[in-house]
């Protein structure tokens, strides 16, 4: 039924040989790979098309947002200026599992990215562990089209301004919008709407301290450290996640305005472990594209022409630069790459070294087997920490620097040899923590019996402050969805002294 | 597996969201209009074009932190030379951040300084032409009502008894008879008139009688088919039609009145086709019919085109009013004052023989500002135009300007210039009173 000659030959493809191509793929991924994927969706589109997806985040349905436009004219140029190639591919985390393919892709380009992206990718995201708790690609198509209805008819009642400010102030926001620390929530996006619907009615039930307009009591009764505490635990403090709080708690927003905070938060929790998995997801779906073509060359069923055209692409794909040539970061698909054929080669062919190294699978014969439980278990952190090998440090080349501030200079302070390697491989492992990346900004305390004003913390080093400017446009947003003043100290930890103190009071809207 | 082909789908999904990053950003995009002109490549504003942001205009805040002080390890790869304990100089890009100041903002993606956005030429004029205005637009207040008037569309197959077209009805009468063979009356005459006469015959013959039947049944088809088939159907009606054009109900003739003397360089000439097509550009954008008349003069004026206007070198001395005559000429001939708005922009390097100028004077003054819109004047200066201070036909012009507010004049000697001295001169007043010293 898979037939066993050429799929096809030349660049030219049709329908008819997309799907052939997808059953002899198909055959290979599961059968061989034992790959697990999500049902399969083949769009074909445009590069025009193409650069939609690419504003939204490869998202295909997005609210109307001022950020995507510039998004897209920032791409549009890139594109027509020939800096950027688009991708081959984009593929959505749903399920289906939705990927596009562009109509002036070769033949060959297509076979590849169904096995890059089909196959590669869709394995990822259906067996990768943090993307399994963090995310629910059955409903994922389901809440964008909710998001955008609800966002433009929130336009149409109370005026595209009034909308804009509130998305606004929420999308600086964003990166304060997930529960890191306390541990995912899996969310539960299904019946949205009516959960909308039943937020007001809770609110019209629900008594919240903030909203008490009656006068206070003449006399200022002392609050005590109990009541204090009380206070704390009922609004859930300390708070990371800025935009639950808000969404929850801020004393003067509308129904619809805590509505549409929710959905920037959904929408920042469904990316959330994109980044943290961003080296392994493509060395995987490069690895597996790599393998698939490969095999479809030793069967027979691509001609070398086109097996050549896969290795100039996927040569492309994973080259790393030297600093030298400016290079200040690792390729995720190189790098990924690299680790994903280094771990097929400790498993089958190991040397002295892997032994020492990788006592656990040197040797173990199930390269397959080990990679899919890589691909499972792991992030990219973690990953690293466990899997990058001294041979991978060899051929790239590593070297560490110190870069204190206190010299002059920037020592060397690893390379590539014995003494080195751990350390390179804790420092690399170490960028790859979402800690590094995140500033720890958590909320604190509410003055409730006070004037409302809301207390943050940042977690912070000396040195390593947040940027001024971004600060305090981040800072007036923030103090605009609270509606009331709020505070912002940077604390340096290992002192635990406020280094800075900031703070914004809301503008009138 | 489902394979879904979505090139058919709609496109331009963020028109939209393109338009509101326009919009928000419309400040600094007035102001990339401006610079776009004013960087002199004003032959492109017809085409539309592309426009830089700055970045801080679109620019998204957030809770981020940079590295200032402190110690902090990077790894990088391609090492070919250094071992353990070397030091290296920090790379020059500026403060504490240096070396891997670059690693973080290769994390963080988005290190644009300006967006780019490719105008279409209506947005790029509409921009450009936003806080602009024509001087004394207000008094023709028809410029922006748009009359109709009933012009001659084809024909139509309904309308009122009045506007039948006789000869269409009649035509295609004709080609439906022939068509479906109607039988001629006077065929019909003739077969009745021999059946009267077989008729009047006594006694009739066998061979009569068979005749006779012949005819009489052949008499009746006839006439069947004359009934059948009439003279006018109503499918054959033409009626005239009419429709409602939009008249151009604002018309304006633009006459470009440039100096080609030799004291004229090229680069004067330059300035001077800037300013013109800026100008030209302007009033295209507000009026449905816009005519161009080219005037050179040195001694003598003529009536050219825009080639040789610009490029056809000419030597001689001045004689600036021989230019105005000429345009009035021109004007009295095809462009009636009543139906036209008439602009006047005359570029010259301030030269003209000293005889002439009050006959200039006088046939601006008494021929030309009464029924002009508006007249600007720009002197073109070369390098040394600051030490030669006024020139006779500046100071003529400046008294004339005195007294008539939609008389401009204005210097420029580089092309930067010329953007800010159009603006100003065009710049919206706001009480419709134009005017300026």
């Amino acid at each position: 039924m898979t037939g066993t000659g050429l799929l096809y030959q030349g660049a030219d493809w049709n329908f008819h040989i997309i799907r052939d191509c997808y059953k002899a793929i198909e055959e290979i991924a599961e059968k061989e790979l034992g790959l697990n994927v999500f049902p399969n969706r083949i769009e074909v589109i445009s590069s025009e098309q193409m650069l939609d997806v690419y504003t939204a985040n490869g998202m295909p349905i997005s609210y109307h947002h001022w950020s995507y436009g510039k998004r897209f004219a920032s791409h549009e140029n890139a594109y027509r200026r020939g800096l950027m190639g688009l991708a081959y591919e984009v593929v959505i985390n749903s399920n289906p599992c939705i990927s596009y393919l562009m109509e002036e892709n070769s033949a060959t380009m297509q076979a590849l990215v169904i096995a890059h992206a089909a196959f590669g990718h869709n394995h990822f995201f259906k067996n990768n562990r943090i993307f399994q708790e963090w995310t629910d690609p059955s409903q994922i198509l389901n809440y964008l089209e909710f998001a955008r209805g609800y966002i433009a008819r929130c336009e149409e009642l109370h005026g595209q301004g009034a909308v804009e400010r509130i998305l606004d102030a929420a999308h600086a926001l964003q990166g304060q919008g997930v529960n890191r620390h306390s541990g995912s929530r899996r969310v539960d996006l299904k019946d949205e709407q009516t959960r909308a619907r039943e937020r007001r009615a809770y609110e019209d039930s629900s008594y919240n301290d903030l909203w008490r307009t009656l006068p206070q009591s003449a006399e200022p009764h002392p609050v005590t450290d109990g009541e204090r505490q009380a206070l704390r635990r009922r609004f859930g403090l300390p708070e990371e996640n800025l935009l639950y709080f808000l969404e929850k708690h801020a004393p003067r927003l509308a129904a619809w305005e805590r509505e549409i905070i929710r959905i920037v938060r959904l929408m920042a929790q469904y990316f959330y472990p994109q980044p943290q998995l961003k080296l392994m997801n493509e060395g995987c779906a490069t690895w597996v594209h790599d393998r698939i073509m490969t095999r479809l060359h030793e069967k027979g069923r691509i001609d070398d022409a086109a097996f050549l055209e896969t290795i100039h692409s996927t040569t492309n794909v994973i080259t790393q630069f030297g600093y030298e040539q400016g290079a200040t970061s690792f390729n995720p698909y190189a790098l990924g790459f690299a680790m994903m054929k280094d771990i097929e080669r400790i498993c089958v062919n190991p040397t002295e070294e892997d032994r020492r190294w990788q006592p656990d699978i040197a040797g173990n014969g199930d390269p397959y087997g080990t990679l899919r439980h890589a691909w499972a278990e792991y992030r990219d952190e973690s990953f690293v920490l466990q899997f990058l090998s001294p041979t991978v440090m060899r051929d790239f080349r590593m070297f560490r620097l110190l870069d204190d501030t206190r010299d002059p200079y920037l020592l060397v302070d690893a390379i590539h040899d014995d003494a080195g390697y751990r350390d390179i491989r804790r420092t690399v492992a170490a960028s790859y923590d979402p800690s590094a990346w995140y500033a720890e900004i958590e909320i604190v305390d509410v003055d409730s019996l006070g004037d409302r004003t809301l207390r943050l913390e940042h977690r912070t080093k000396e040195g390593q402050m947040l940027a001024e400017k971004d600060m305090k446009l981040t800072l007036d947003a923030l103090a605009d969805l609270w509606g009331y003043r709020v505070v912002l100290d940077e604390i340096d930890v290992p002192s635990g002294r406020v280094v800075a103190s900031h703070e914004a009071q809301q503008r009138s809207s | 597996m489902d394979i879904i082909d979505r090139r058919s789908n709609p496109h331009g999904k963020n028109l939209e969201n393109r338009r509101r990053a326009l919009g928000r950003a419309r400040d600094a995009v007035q102001k990339a209009v401006r610079d776009a002109v004013a960087n002199g490549k004003i032959r492109e504003v017809g085409e539309g074009k592309a426009v830089a942001i700055p970045a801080e205009a679109l620019h998204e805040p957030g809770f981020h932190r940079v590295f200032t002080q402190g110690a902090r390890h990077i790894v990088l790869t391609g090492n070919h030379e250094f071992s353990r304990g070397d030091k290296l100089r920090r790379p020059p890009s500026g403060g504490g951040g240096a070396g891997g100041g670059a690693g973080q903002a290769g994390t963080e993606g988005g290190g644009e300084d300006a967006y780019r956005f490719l105008l279409s030429r209506d947005e790029f004029l509409d921009l450009f032409f936003d806080d602009l205005e024509l001087p004394d637009l207000v008094k023709r207040e028809i410029a922006t009502t748009e009359t109709t008037a009933p012009s001659r569309a084809g024909l139509s197959n309904d309308g009122s008894p009045s506007q039948l077209d006789l000869g269409r009805t009649m035509r295609y009468s004709m080609a439906r008879r022939i068509g479906l063979g109607r039988p001629k009356p006077a065929e019909l005459e003739e077969i009745e008139a021999r059946i009267v006469a077989l008729e009047d015959i006594r006694p009739l013959s066998a061979e009569a009688l068979d005749e006779l039947e012949i005819l009489r049944e052949r008499r009746s088809a006839l006439r069947q088919r004359l009934t059948r088939i009439p003279w006018i159907d109503p499918v054959d009606l033409r009626y005239r039609r009419f429709a409602h054009m939009p008249k151009p109900s604002t018309r304006a003739v633009m006459f470009c009145l440039m100096d080609v003397s030799g004291s004229m360089t090229e680069r004067m000439k330059d300035l001077a086709k800037q300013f013109f097509l800026l100008l030209h550009v302007f009033l295209e954008k507000r009026y449905k019919t816009l005519d161009v008349v080219f005037i050179r003069h040195a001694e003598t004026a003529e009536e050219v085109d825009e080639d040789a206007f610009f490029h056809d070198p000419r030597t001689g001395g001045t004689v600036v009013s021989t230019a105005l005559e000429e345009m009035i000429s021109v004007q009295r001939a095809r462009y009636p004052a009543q139906q036209w708005n008439i602009y006047v922009a005359q570029a010259s390097d301030g030269d003209n023989s000293p005889s002439d100028t009050p006959r200039t004077v006088s046939l601006l003054e008494e021929g030309i500002l009464p029924i002009v819109q508006y007249y600007a004047y720009i002197e073109v200066t070369g390098t040394g135009a600051i030490i030669r201070g006024e020139t006779d036909l500046w100071q003529a012009y400046r008294g004339v300007a005195e007294k008539n507010p939609h008389l401009a004049i204005r210097q420029v000697s580089d092309r930067r210039e010329i953007f800010p001295v159009f603006r100003e001169l065009f710049a919206r007043k706001p009480t419709g009173e134009g005017s300026h010293a």
